[in-house]
Order: C-alpha cells, then sequence, then structure tokens
C-alpha cells in the first residue's frame, strides 16, 4: 500500500526501457495499475474505466522525450486528464439582478449542509454581502438550534420557524431578507436520501417555491462508489449548479470529486476542510487529481512550504548540500522549518505516499521528537562531522537523549543515506525540494 | 504551467525520496507493520481452463466493486472462488452464485456471543457501557437514541452520557431523542470537558443502578491527533470510574463510505478498542460493501444497522440478509 502509483507504473514500465513509444501492448499492465488507483481513491468503477480509454487514447503513439521516463509521461498525461475532466474552479455563486440571491444547499444526511451554509454565510459576509441564513431543515431534531448557534458564532441573522413546513420557512425567509436589506439568503435544508421520494418531494417544493438562483449540491469526501447514484439523483431533481466537497481535511482520497464531475458536469465550487466556520475554500483541480492519484498534494505542500521556509536558509543550505557539507546542525534546522509548518499529521498528509500513514500515526510527532533529542545529545563536533561518532559517544548520546543505541544508529545511518542522496540531485532542483519535499519525517 | 513544471520535477525525485521516508518511518520499529498485512494477500487471478466464464467473473467483480469492497478484497474473493469452482468441478451459474454468496459471507465475522442479543447483558458489568465513536455525520447521535430506545424496550434501564460537548446544539439533539426512547440523559453545558460528562454519566448511572449507559461523542476524523487523544482520555475517565467501562466500544461507520472506512477503522481501533461496528443508512443504495474490506483486515463484528430515521429502524446485523442485499439490483448471469 505504501508503494505509490508512480512507483508501481515506473516497475510496469522497466522493460520498456529503450522503447521510444508508447504502444497498446506496452501500457496495458500500467493502466491496470492506474485503475486500481482510480478504485481504491473511490471513483466510480465505470467513470474509471471511460478515464483509462481516453488516457490510453491519449497515450498511445506518444514519443518518449528524453527527460521523462515513460512512466512519467503517463502520469502526467493520466494527470492532465483528470486536471480537464475535474474542470475549472470558481468560487462564485450566481447573484440576482433583484436582490435577495437565493442560494439552496441539499445533499445527503450528514453530509455538511449545515456547516457549509454558515460557512458559505461567513465568506459572504467577508466579502462585504448582508447574507441571511433561512433553517428549513425541520426533519433532523435541534437541526434550526444547530443553524442557529452557528448564525450566533458568525454574527449573521438566521430565519427560523418552529413548527412550521420547510417551504413556509423558505419562502418566509426571502420576504424577510427584502424586508429587512439582506442580499443573500442561504437555506440549509434537511438531509435525505435519493432514494426517498416524500423528502426529494420536499426539496423540489422549496425550489419551486423560492426559485434558487444557485443551488448547491453538498457532498462528503469519503463517499464512496455510491456518490455518482446521489448525484445524479439529486441533479435530475434539482438541476444543482455546483457541488460542495466536504470534510477533505480526511485523509480520504476523494475519488467521488471526479465520478460525480464525470456524471454531472457541474463545476465543485467549494470544499471544507475542517469544522471551524472559516475553513472553506476554493477547489483546486490540479490538487485533488494528484490526491486521488495518491501523489500527494505536492502543489499545496510547495506553496505552504513556501511560505513558511525561510529563503536566505535554504539558499544557504542548497550550497551546503552541494558541497556535501550537509550537517546534523542543518538537519535541525529543516527539522524545525518543518515543524513550522503545522502538525506534522497535516504536513504528512500532503507527501505523496505518506498520505496512508499505519493506524498509529500519532507517533510521527513523537519520533520527531525524538530524532531532534538525538541530535540535541551531540556535541557541535559531531554534528558537523557524524563520521566520528563511535561506539561509546553512541551510548553516551543515547542516554543523553534517552533513546537507545539502535535508536541513535539508525538515525545515523538515515543521515548517511540522506546525504548520499542529496549528491545526487542536480542543483537546480534543489531547493524547490528541500522546500516541498524534504521532510525528516520521524 | 507553472504547476506542471513542479510536478513534473517533484515526480523525478521522488522515488529516492519515497525510499528515504521509508528507511526514516523505521525508527520507531513496528510502526510499519500493519500495512503490510493485505499487500502481500494479493495473487494474480491464476489463467485456468476451468469451467468458470470469464464475464461472469467481470459482472462478479463489478458486483463488490460496485458496493464499495475494494479491489484488493474483491481480488481475494474471487481467486478463493476460482480455487473452489476449480477443486469442486462445479458448473452452473446457480452453482456459482451460490458458492459466491459463500464467500462473501465467510469474510464477515459473527459477534462472539453469536447472536447478539438486547435482552441480556453480559455478567459483571452494571452498568453495561456502550462508547459510540465515529467520524463526522455517520449518524452517532441518531443510532444512540435507536439503541436507548432498543434497550429500553429490552427491559433495561439506560442513561445516555451527552459527550459530544463540540458540536452547535448536539446536546440539544441528544435530549430530544432521550425524550422520544423514555430513558435519562446526563450532560452538560456546550464546550464543557466531554470526559467530565462521561465521568458524571457513570456517576449518575451507579448512583440510579441503571443496567445500560450509552456514552454519545463528538465526530472527529480519525486523523485528527489531538482529538484522537481527547477520545482516549474519555476512555480512560470512564475506566476510573468504572473499572472495565467502557464494555463496548462501537465505531459508526456510514454504508455510502467508500476506501476511507478501512482507515478508520484502524485509526480508531488503535485509539480506543474498537469492539463493534455500526453500520448505518442502509436504507439508501449505498451497499455498505466497505465493511467486508474492513473485516478482511480486523476482526471486527458488525452489531447493528441503521435503516432509516425512525426510532426503530436499527436492527441486529444479520450476514445472510447483508449480503443478499449486496446482490439487489445487479442482473447476474443473464443475458
Ligand atoms: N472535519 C470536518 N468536519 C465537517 C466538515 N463539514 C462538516 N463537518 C462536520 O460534519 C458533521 C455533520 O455536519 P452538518 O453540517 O451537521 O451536516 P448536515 O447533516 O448535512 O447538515 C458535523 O459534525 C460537522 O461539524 C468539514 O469540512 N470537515
Ligand atoms: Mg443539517
Amino acid at each position: 500500500m505504501f508503494e505509490s502509483l508512480t512507483q508501481k507504473l515506473e516497475t510496469a514500465f522497466k522493460k520498456l526501457r529503450g522503447q521510444g513509444k508508447i504502444t497498446p501492448q506496452n501500457v496495458e499492465d500500467s493502466l491496470r495499475e492506474v485503475r486500481r488507483a482510480l478504485l481504491d481513491a473511490d471513483v466510480n468503477y465505470k467513470v474509471a474505466k471511460q478515464f483509462i480509454e481516453d488516457v490510453q487514447k491519449r497515450a498511445i503513439g506518444q514519443e518518449v522525450l528524453s527527460s521523462f521516463t515513460p512512466g512519467q509521461l503517463i502520469i502526467k498525461i493520466i494527470n492532465d486528464e483528470m486536471v480537464k475532466l475535474l474542470g475549472e474552479s470558481k468560487m462564485d455563486i450566481a447573484s440576482a439582478q433583484t436582490p435577495p440571491t437565493v442560494i439552496l444547499v441539499a445533499g445527503l444526511q450528514g453530509s455538511g449542509k449545515t456547516t457549509f451554509s454558515a460557512k458559505l454565510a461567513n465568506h459572504l459576509k467577508s466579502k462585504g454581502r448582508f447574507p441571511l441564513l433561512a433553517a428549513a431543515d425541520v426533519h433532523r431534531p435541534a437541526a434550526i438550534d444547530q443553524l442557529e448557534v452557528l448564525g450566533k458564532q458568525i454574527e449573521v441573522p438566521v430565519y427560523a420557524e418552529r413548527g412550521t413546513g420547510a417551504v413556509k420557512i423558505a419562502k418566509e425567509s426571502v420576504n424577510f431578507a427584502r424586508k429587512n436589506v439582506r442580499d443573500t439568503v442561504i437555506i440549509d435544508t434537511a438531509g435525505r436520501l435519493h432514494v426517498d421520494e416524500e423528502m426529494m418531494k420536499e426539496v423540489e417544493a422549496v425550489r419551486d417555491a423560492v426559485k434558487p438562483d444557485e443551488i448547491l449540491f453538498v457532498v462528503d469526501a469519503m463517499t464512496g462508489q455510491d456518490a455518482v447514484n446521489a448525484a445524479r439523483a439529486f441533479y435530475e431533481r434539482l438541476n444543482f449548479d455546483g457541488v460542495v466537497l466536504t470534510k477533505l481535511d480526511g485523509d480520504s482520497r476523494g475519488g467521488a470529486a471526479l465520478s460525480i464531475r464525470a456524471v454531472v458536469k457541474k463545476p465543485i465550487k467549494f470544499i471544507g476542510i475542517g469544522e471551524k466556520l472559516d475553513a472553506l475554500e476554493q477547489f483546486f483541480p490540479d490538487r485533488i487529481a494528484s490526491r486521488i492519484l495518491g501523489m500527494g498534494d505536492i502543489v499545496t505542500l510547495v506553496e505552504k512550504a513556501q511560505e513558511h521556509f525561510d529563503e536566505e536558509k535554504a539558499v544557504k543550505m542548497e550550497e551546503k548540500l552541494r558541497k556535501s557539507q550537509f550537517t546534523f546542525e542543518d538537519f535541525l534546522d529543516q527539522l524545525r522549518e518543518v515543524k513550522k509548518m503545522g502538525p506534522i499529521s497535516q504536513v504528512m498528509g500532503m507527501i505523496p505516499g505518506m498520505n496512508k500513514l499505519p493506524a498509529n500515526a500519532e507517533i510521527d510527532e513523537r519520533g520527531l521528537v525524538r530524532v531532534e533529542a538525538i541530535i540535541q545529545s551531540m556535541t557541535a563536533e559531531e554534528r558537523s562531522r557524524p563520521g566520528i561518532i563511535n561506539g561509546t559517544r553512541r551510548r553516551r548520546i543515547a542516554l543523553g537523549s534517552g533513546t537507545t543505541v539502535q535508536d541513535v544508529n539508525r538515525l545515523l545511518k538515515q543521515f548517511e543515506e540522506m546525504q548520499k542522496m542529496m549528491k545526487k540531485l542536480k542543483k537546480g532542483n534543489m531547493r524547490r525540494m528541500m522546500q516541498g519535499m524534504n521532510f525528516p519525517a520521524n | 504551467m507553472q504547476r506542471d513544471s513542479v510536478l513534473v520535477e517533484t515526480l523525478q525525485y521522488r522515488n529516492d525520496f519515497m525510499a528515504f521516508f521509508e528507511t526514516l518511518t523505521k525508527l520507531k520499529s513496528g510502526l510499519a507493520k500493519t500495512r503490510d498485512s493485505i499487500v502481500s494477500k494479493v495473487r494474480r487471478l491464476a489463467a485456468t481452463k476451468s469451467l468458470i466464464d470469464d464475464d461472469l467473473l467481470d459482472q462478479l467483480e463489478e458486483i463488490l466493486i460496485a458496493g464499495d469492497v475494494g479491489v484488493e478484497t474483491t481480488d481475494i474473493i474471487l481467486t478463493n472462488l476460482k480455487r473452489r469452482v476449480k477443486e469442486n468441478k462445479y458448473e452452473s451459474t446457480d452453482q456459482l452464485i451460490t458458492l459466491f454468496k459463500k464467500e462473501v459471507e465467510a469474510i464477515l465475522h459473527v459477534s462472539e456471543s453469536e447472536e447478539p442479543s438486547l435482552a441480556f447483558l453480559p455478567p459483571d458489568c452494571k452498568p453495561y457501557v456502550i462508547m459510540v465513536v465515529g467520524v463526522n455525520g455517520v449518524g452517532k447521535t441518531t443510532t444512540i437514541g435507536k439503541m436507548a430506545y432498543q434497550y429500553k424496550q429490552a427491559g433495561h434501564k439506560v442513561v445516555i452520557g451527552a459527550a459530544d460537548t463540540f458540536r452547535a446544539a448536539a446536546n440539544e439533539q441528544l435530549e430530544i431523542w432521550a425524550k422520544r426512547a423514555g430513558v435519562d440523559i446526563v450532560q452538560q453545558s456546550h464546550g464543557s470537558d466531554p470526559a467530565a460528562v462521561a465521568f458524571d454519566a457513570l456517576s449518575s448511572a451507579i448512583s440510579r443502578q441503571s443496567d445500560v449507559v450509552i456514552i454519545d461523542t463528538a465526530g472527529r476524523l480519525h486523523t485528527k491527533t489531538n482529538l484522537m487523544e481527547e477520545l482516549k482520555k474519555i476512555k480512560r475517565v470512564m475506566d476510573k470510574r468504572l473499572p472495565g467501562a467502557p464494555h463496548e466500544v462501537l465505531l459508526v461507520l456510514d454504508a455510502s463510505t467508500g476506501q476511507n472506512g478501512l482507515q478508520q477503522v484502524k485509526y480508531f481501533t488503535a485509539a480506543v478498542d474498537v469492539t463493534g461496528i455500526v453500520l448505518t443508512k442502509l436504507d439508501g443504495t449505498a451497499k455498505g460493501g466497505i465493511i467486508l474490506a474492513v473485516s478482511n483486515e480486523v476482526k471486527l463484528p458488525v452489531k447493528f444497522i441503521g435503516v432509516g430515521e425512525s426510532i426503530d429502524d436499527l436492527q441486529l446485523f444479520d450476514r445472510r440478509a447483508f449480503v443478499d442485499a449486496l446482490f439487489e439490483g445487479a442482473e447476474i448471469g443473464g443475458n
């Protein structure tokens, strides 16, 4: 499982070294791996099938450029195709010519509609708009209270009326907005299964009553193969304008995004990345693509690292690396840079391959602490010349850091490997890599 | 595009880095164990000249994949099936399907106490304490309402502990369910320490001589280390108040969950030793096949299934019925 798609593809392509072109025969193995990766990421099996056929069509006959291996070329094609299929990224919401703009939020139970409604209100408010939230979930116990509490947190008024129906609440909320100069109404509706005829009729009735300018379908990023069925059914009933993908702060690969996009050609407008009311982001197709392919969120990581990484230090380190003077002191520096980027669990999730950490991943943070402790127990001389660390010194370091000699040995060995690897790198790429990927994990 | 060039560059070096990470992660020995277990099991389907029709096998594969069983587990099931067919020289499609269902059934673990029963609580634990955990939005609170009702119907005195002190109006939601079920509820104000609520609930149950305590917890993504720590603490505190409690830790999984369900089970089990699963929202079109993938890796029985939003829409899990439902709507063998 740890093996990434890229690695698998490399293996599948090993036999091809020296062949200059991609042919139906020589891509077969690799496409089987791609299919598997897609299914593991919860892409619907029919969508996966179609997708692979498209990729195959594009790949066959392509020259393999010298700077790529065939595996990399295929990945590039897959990535491009996927980004294309996932479509544009637009956060904009339709605006009514005569206010208020009415936004209807719908989806299955527990997908995150109420939280999203509040997040959207918060977002619009920060853009200078005057939203009103409407509590039209009259079914789930305390759903109205939930929205009222959230509304209070973000200081956005909530229109609610107990003991009446969703249609009436929706209608009245729009009237209320008109009278009270709120320019946008966000209607939170009850969760419903797409096969629940009565409930689907209710949401249709709400739509007919208020004629929304924008209808958003909210779906949990952890959803599996059934995502297409739900999305299609909601689309047939409501003809929604956009999709919201929630709970992407977890480690799900989010293949549902691709499935839904393939089935209903509507853009994914927002993603939810946390329970807090500011945890709402724009959707970037390229990020989700690499996530689905299990390649981590490379771009996000690079950006995030760039935000935090001290440019000057990076340049210095690059120099050192090239001269192969990379010391434990530098290693420690890097560790600290990584830590600045946020909780390691979050950072790790973005590193290719690391988003599939084993169950007891909370050890990671401790592993980091341990590495730090070991280095701190070294003398300055030992840090810059690890070669001198003999048996006696190892014992002392272990004792000083509260670890074992084996731990110290392992770290020394890894450090050595790291130095070796650094040497292999071409100089121009070094900094980016250090910024983007080079994490002493734990 | 700049992003493209970043991607390409990164790809060129990532193999080296992967190797590097791998050595690093081994610093804590034993960490790597969990991920080896299934990989090794995958075998290529042997190309045999047996009686199996490839077309039919493809169809069976699709049914499983479409039901969220996952590639890995699907492979295993099909491999076993092929072997059995070869050994026993099955021929007809009917025989094949029956055999296939048996293979699928075999993967699901039966509860240790055979048929789970609501009427008889295990001896020596009074009150019998059930802690309910899971990611956000799977249906924990609703399930607790239904469970409380069923235990009550079975003649037990039930207390609910409202230890979801985080989500807006979680208290109010659970209160309504407690009322519907006609059971007591212990709660504190929003934002208070969930472990303290659990502690209180146990104390109150002990002094009232209740038979069953059900503790609700806030939904949390299994990847959030601090929230998982909080969950461990809630559990520890309960054990302090009543040694051995909680006697049951139920993980609630949404039937529409895809392969991420596996991660959920692993992480929650690592944190709080999950003892059983509740599979919710089976009244939709999702098949809940993820529990096959789960069962393939961990020995966890499915205790209940949720089939609707009313108070009596909770059923004890029935393997056979579940497997039958997995095939519902699928046309096998035909044309
Ligand atoms: N971690 C995380 N949790 C979320 C996100 N969106 C919603 N939730 C949580 O998911 C659960 C269900 O959300 P809710 O908005 O009540 O869903 P609804 O039933 O569709 O209205 C709650 O516990 C929310 O806090 C998200 O993007 N990330
Ligand atoms: Mg809601």
